[in-house]
């Protein structure tokens, strides 16, 4: 690892400014920085750790939306009653993530503002439509985010936490990698207030939507209509793992068995 | 620069002044000499590393020294009770041999009792499930989950 100064922040102004100052990155759970930082792929000269912030934590209803704080660890979201009765697919999602230990530490906010083209909460935020909440401003998922590790948010600007509509029914289906658990597919499919979503993890440089599956459960909602969609598989990837081929023929299996997984 | 840390482990303060680099493993065996944490893979995979912090089973080799502050950690050594009788679930792993070569064991000894912190009659299905963070380069997986299996029971007791 690659020497760095941290900074414990003390509330989100204090971590934006530290943040802005020294153009360093924020410090969720760690779970993917740490690793990285102790592979010399990312080498901030700054971290600001963000854990110690209280207002960054916890879940709460907010009228027909659930509010999860940015720094709330997937494994609050698993066993949170709150979440279990509003969007019950955001807690099987959580289940879903990585191992035991890593859900103790990995938090919402880190995972969606890395933006892994493989991370399974980008596609429960894009699928549901939610809100990303940050120290500026209010981002709709559709802009939030832009390619492979890439997302809407500015220097020193920091997630503080994630609106989700509750919809009428949701569900994610994901093909784990048997190694990482990351998703080699991973669909989450819904049914909102703002129209049928259906959302595609692990399979292209970024989370995206698949409009032909939004178009054909829009219509039916069934798992024959998702597995009939033939998904593209010009922009998808091609790897050890999986071909694009492969990928794109996994997208309908997966959309199908989210959609059989909804009640 | 140095950061300048308070935390407990293993029920004892510990005031630590480290590099901002230092894992929360490295200041377990290095600077506070607590071998039983092992690092195997360093990569977050094997769980060997594993410890509680607050309760909850973490990778120590995946988080900072730095991360810690104010948290309380216990490692395999602040288990057993005072008068050094095995906790249960120790024990549990001596009785049903739920080891071979031993150098996963701390890690899923750590991992088993917050494992059982939450779900107390765990199935073997849920057991195997729950300890996917954990390997055991031996595979000596079956003895390992009876192990819990009987842990549980005498945590329950």
């Amino acid at each position: 690892m690659y020497a760095f100064e941290l900074h414990h922040a003390k509330s989100v102004a204090d971590a934006s400014a530290a943040l802005s100052r020294t153009g360093g990155k924020a410090l969720a759970g760690g779970q993917s920085l740490v690793a990285a930082m102790k592979l010399r792929l990312a080498q901030p000269g700054h971290l600001v750790d963000l854990s110690g912030i209280p207002e960054l934590k916890g879940i709460r209803r907010e009228g027909d939306h659930l509010v999860i704080g940015a720094m709330t660890r997937h494994a609050d979201v698993v066993s949170s009653e709150a979440v279990k009765g509003a969007i019950p697919a955001l807690a099987a999602l959580a289940e879903g993530i990585g191992d035991r230990q890593v859900r103790n530490m990995g938090t919402i906010g880190g995972s969606i503002a890395n933006n892994d083209p493989a991370a399974d909460w980008p596609a429960a935020v894009l699928g549901l439509g939610a809100t990303v909440v940050t120290s500026k401003r209010k981002i709709a998922a559709d802009e939030f985010f832009k390619g492979m590790f890439e997302t809407a948010l500015a220097e020193g600007e920091i997630i503080t936490a994630v609106s989700f509509p509750v919809p009428k029914k949701a569900a994610y289906a994901k093909f784990p990698n048997p190694a990482s658990r990351f998703a080699l597919v991973g669909v989450f499919v819904a049914q909102t207030g703002a129209g049928t979503r259906v959302a595609v993890t692990g399979a292209a440089s970024s989370v995206f939507r698949s409009k032909a599956h939004e178009d054909a459960l829009a219509k039916d909602w069934s798992a024959a209509a998702a597995k009939a969609v033939r998904t593209p598989d010009a922009n998808l990837n091609s790897d050890l793992h999986g071909t694009a081929a492969y990928r794109a023929h996994l997208v309908s299996v997966m959309a199908s068995r989210a959609v059989g997984a909804t009640h | 620069m140095a950061v300048t840390l308070s935390l407990s482990v293993n029920g004892k303060p510990v005031h630590a002044t480290v590099d901002p680099r230092t894992l929360l493993v490295e200041l377990l065996r290095n600077h506070l000499g607590l071998t039983g944490t092992h690092v195997g893979c360093d990569t977050a995979q094997c769980g060997a590393c594993t410890v509680l912090v607050d309760d909850r089973a973490v990778k120590a080799c995946n988080v900072l020294a730095a991360q810690m502050e104010g948290a309380k950690v216990v490692t395999i050594e602040g288990i057993a009770a005072a008068d050094g009788t095995l906790h249960p679930m120790q024990a549990a792993f001596k009785e049903c041999h739920g080891l071979q070569c031993g150098f996963c064991t701390t890690g899923m000894v750590m991992s088993a009792i917050d494992l059982v912190n939450r779900h107390p009659k765990a199935s073997e299905a849920k057991i195997r499930e729950e300890l996917e963070g954990n390997l055991c380069r031996c595979t000596g997986y079956h003895n390992i989950v009876k192990a819990v299996q009987h842990g549980a029971a005498a945590m329950g007791k």
